[in-house]
């Protein structure tokens, strides 16, 4: 099948999103009440995937966690890209000039570090919380989006349309918004989804060191680690957390790869 | 100081330690702990584990702790108290040398006495000293210690790890080169990894049956659980996860001991945070708190509960958990009385060990249930300290105070929980000065009603002392009087 990847990946990742939105109306149990006596449960009738140290119903938990990675692998990918995008937008109309130089060099400098260490050193000075792990991922995803976006932009500047639109006067403001932006959407798209899974792990590797969101809200990361201890009696504890992980990770990369492989002009001349 | 005669002595011990192993019975041992003392100077820091690597093992002081927490000479043989309790003549033991050679006399524990209760002195428990008017050396063996006024726990005080005899010869490299009186030597440390100590040969008291001892620092709890399945370490005093407790019982190969320590894990409280001041509300989060739950939800059972700042297992406790029962629907009356019907929020910072972290999430919940919210923020140690402990920056953290009778500690209103009741102070003052047993009984016992009833803290239980160890070793510490692991005491079985 010529989508397979893509409608494999998007139904994991549409399953993951509907567990996300039902947990705001509903889950099997109120995880915010911990009942001691009910706790390292396996799967069971009433507990479908088992009970945490702490009692509670982990299906709920991976739930509302599903909603916690979501939220926050979303919101970093949206910093990433509504800074990254107009940044690689200016690089590129801007060609070789002192701010394309500036912005890409910037860029490389933050490249260069290695992101989830200096996602660790954000929140160890800022503090640890959801919302301090957002800007330290979206920090990360600007360069990314600045890099896709300015090589994209460059060679559509070469092209005829661009062309006659400079010599109908406007400006490259304009320009980079009414025509390049929407002819490098299918790029910037696929990276998105790409963007999106890393995402989703750097918040599950922050809140397990600890760093990342705080209980009592649940986190797959946290779970995870959490179940460290207990591993050797109870494994669903850390199972359960560590597919939930890998499912959505690879259910956005493959959605991303079959998403490139139908949107990316380039891709799709080469395999005709 | 660094001393290359000692390090090659140390080397050339390796050697025959190492080839010696399989013809001789087993006389090394591999204990772990979780925590690194940040250096090795015990009348310098309140590092506890200072004093789990070092008391007894290699610094002694002039009375000791015994395993079951009762005060026994250490280098003073005897003493004599004078009639009005106010002045200590203690008489040392003859031919005790310090691990360089030098003798320790009289004018050894002159120094250390004044060093330690020095104006500049950074000793963490000057309390201890602070009756002390004046130290002189009657002869070689024999130092008389005046006292402001009579002291009834003096002896007690001298037992503490703070009070260890040092020498004025080897004091300043002390941090890294400890230099002791005890039945071990330090060799070697390996900072991240490992401590090594050595059999003192010139030991004035009974010859520890080990020969060479290594002290790892494994703070990872699974990493702690991987070590001794594989049995890369011998023993783990104070094993950091309790979950795996029964898997060790299960495994013929390891003992479990189960015992008591002096640390009284409580729900801290900071008494100068509005509404925190506020009595009721105090006593309303300790109604919300459910001990049990806590007990068996963040210890997996291991751990008695308290219902004051005292140990358990002291002639002198009383059991005040009847004070603050478990009663979500008297704390919601409580809080409501107060003045919060709706409910507040406050902060809750909890250090490192799984005690504070998953026994904050549980109380964070049973806070809930009656309408009061918690920021939790998990902080490691260093923060911890900067920011509760020094910064008073905090609602509520959870910790466990491991030292012996501390209910002193509320008498302190610039203590991190800022408790000031003038009543309390003072009769901790006549405490001090009495020596009475029956009286210092019957007001220890008051004293524990004061805290109790002021809900100054929550109180939540008395942690246990969970030692794995190999199956074949004898005479470990089952309790934990002191933070120490006395080695002296340690063999192996055949």
């Amino acid at each position: 099948m010529k989508n397979g990847s893509l409608i494999f990946g998007a139904l994991l990742s549409v399953l993951v999103i509907i567990a996300a939105g039902v947990s705001f109306v509903w889950v099997p149990f109120d995880i915010t009440q911990l009942s001691i006596p009910d706790k390292l449960q396996t799967p069971n009738k009433v507990h479908w995937l088992g009970t945490d140290h702490f009692g509670r119903d982990i299906l709920s938990m991976i739930m509302i966690g599903a909603r916690t990675s979501l939220a926050v692998a979303l919101l970093a990918v949206g910093i990433g890209f509504s800074i990254g995008v107009p940044l690689g937008l200016a690089a590129a109309a801007r060609k070789n000039s002192l701010i394309d130089e500036v912005i890409m060099r910037t860029n490389d400098l933050i490249f260069a570090f290695p992101s989830l260490v200096i996602a660790i050193l954000i929140t160890a000075l800022f503090g640890a919380g959801a919302m301090n792990a957002i800007i330290a991922i979206g920090i990360f995803n600007i360069p990314v989006f600045a890099r896709v976006s300015r090589g994209a932009a460059l060679s559509l500047w070469q092209k005829e349309f661009i062309l006659a639109a400079r010599v109908s006067g406007k400006t490259d403001f304009l320009i980079s918004a009414e025509h390049i932006l929407p002819n490098i959407a299918n790029l910037l798209i696929v990276q998105g989804t790409i963007q999106f899974s890393l995402g989703i792990l750097a918040e599950a590797g922050l809140s397990y060191v600890g760093l990342g969101t705080q209980p009592p809200i649940p986190s797959w990361g946290r779970m995870l680690a959490d179940a460290q201890t207990m591993v050797s009696f109870a494994p669903h504890l850390a199972i359960i957390p560590g597919t939930a992980i890998i499912v959505t990770v690879l259910g956005l990369n493959l959605m991303g790869d079959g998403l490139r492989d139908v949107l990316d002009p380039r891709v799709r001349k080469s395999r005709e | 100081m660094f001393q290359p005669t000692k390090l090659i002595a140390a080397g050339t011990l390796a050697v025959f330690a190492s080839t010696g192993i399989g013809l001789s019975a087993q006389s090394d041992i591999t204990v772990a702990m979780q925590l690194e003392p940040p250096h090795l100077d015990p009348t310098s820091a309140a590092a506890g584990a200072i004093d789990s690597v070092l008391y007894s093992n290699v610094f002694e002081g002039l009375t000791r702790f015994a395993s079951d927490g009762s005060v026994i000479a250490g280098l003073a043989e005897s003493w004599d108290i004078s009639g009005d309790g106010a002045v200590y003549t203690f008489k040392l033991r003859s031919g005790v040398k310090f691990h360089d050679g030098t003798s320790m006399d009289a004018s050894d524990v002159k120094f250390s006495l004044d060093r330690a209760r020095a104006e500049d002195s950074t000793n963490a428990q000057k309390a201890l000293f602070s009756g002390i008017t004046d130290v002189s050396v009657v002869d070689n063996s024999t130092v008389k210690i005046s006292l402001d006024k009579p002291n009834g726990s003096f002896l007690f005080n001298m037992a503490w790890g703070d009070a260890v005899i040092v020498a004025p010869e080897s004091i300043d490299g002390i941090k890294n080169n400890p230099v002791g009186t005890g039945a071990f030597t330090f060799q070697n440390w390996v900072q991240g990894d490992r401590i090594e100590l050595s059999r003192n040969s010139d030991y004035w008291g009974d010859k520890p049956a080990l020969e060479n001892v290594t002290f790892k620092f494994i703070s990872d709890p699974t990493a702690a659980f991987a070590a001794v399945m594989a049995q890369d370490v011998d023993v783990f005093t104070s094993f950091p996860a309790p979950e795996n407790l029964p898997q060790f019982e299960a495994d013929p190969r390891f003992q479990v001991l189960e015992g008591s320590t002096e640390g009284e894990t409580i729900l801290s409280t900071n008494n100068k945070m509005p509404p925190l001041d506020n009595v009721k509300v105090r006593k309303a989060i300790a109604h919300a708190i459910d001990r049990q739950a806590i007990i068996d939800g963040a210890m997996f059972g291991y751990g008695t509960p308290i219902g004051t700042h005292f140990a358990p297992h002291n002639p002198d406790y009383v059991d005040l958990t009847g004070n603050s029962n478990y009663d979500p629907e008297l704390s919601k009356k409580l809080l409501a009385e107060a003045g919060f019907s709706e409910g507040f929020t406050t902060t809750l910072k909890l250090p490192p060990p799984s005690y504070a972290r998953r026994g904050g999430e549980i109380i964070a919940s049973q806070l809930r249930a009656v309408g009061i919210e918690t920021e939790i923020s998990n902080l490691e140690w260093a923060q911890w300290l900067e920011q509760v402990f020094r910064g008073k920056d905090y609602g509520l953290t959870i910790v466990s105070h491991t030292e012996p009778m501390d209910i002193g500690i509320y008498a302190r209103p610039d203590y991190y929980f800022q408790y000031d009741n003038p009543e309390f102070q003072s009769l901790m003052t006549e405490l001090n000065g009495t020596t009475d047993p029956g009286k210092r009984s019957s007001m220890l016992q008051k004293a524990q009603r004061i805290i109790s009833n002021d809900y100054v803290n929550g109180y939540l239980f008395e942690l246990a002392y969970t030692t794995v160890a190999n199956a074949k070793v004898r005479g470990l510490w089952k309790n934990a009087p002191t933070q120490a692991t006395d080695l002296t005491g340690v063999s192996w079985a055949d």
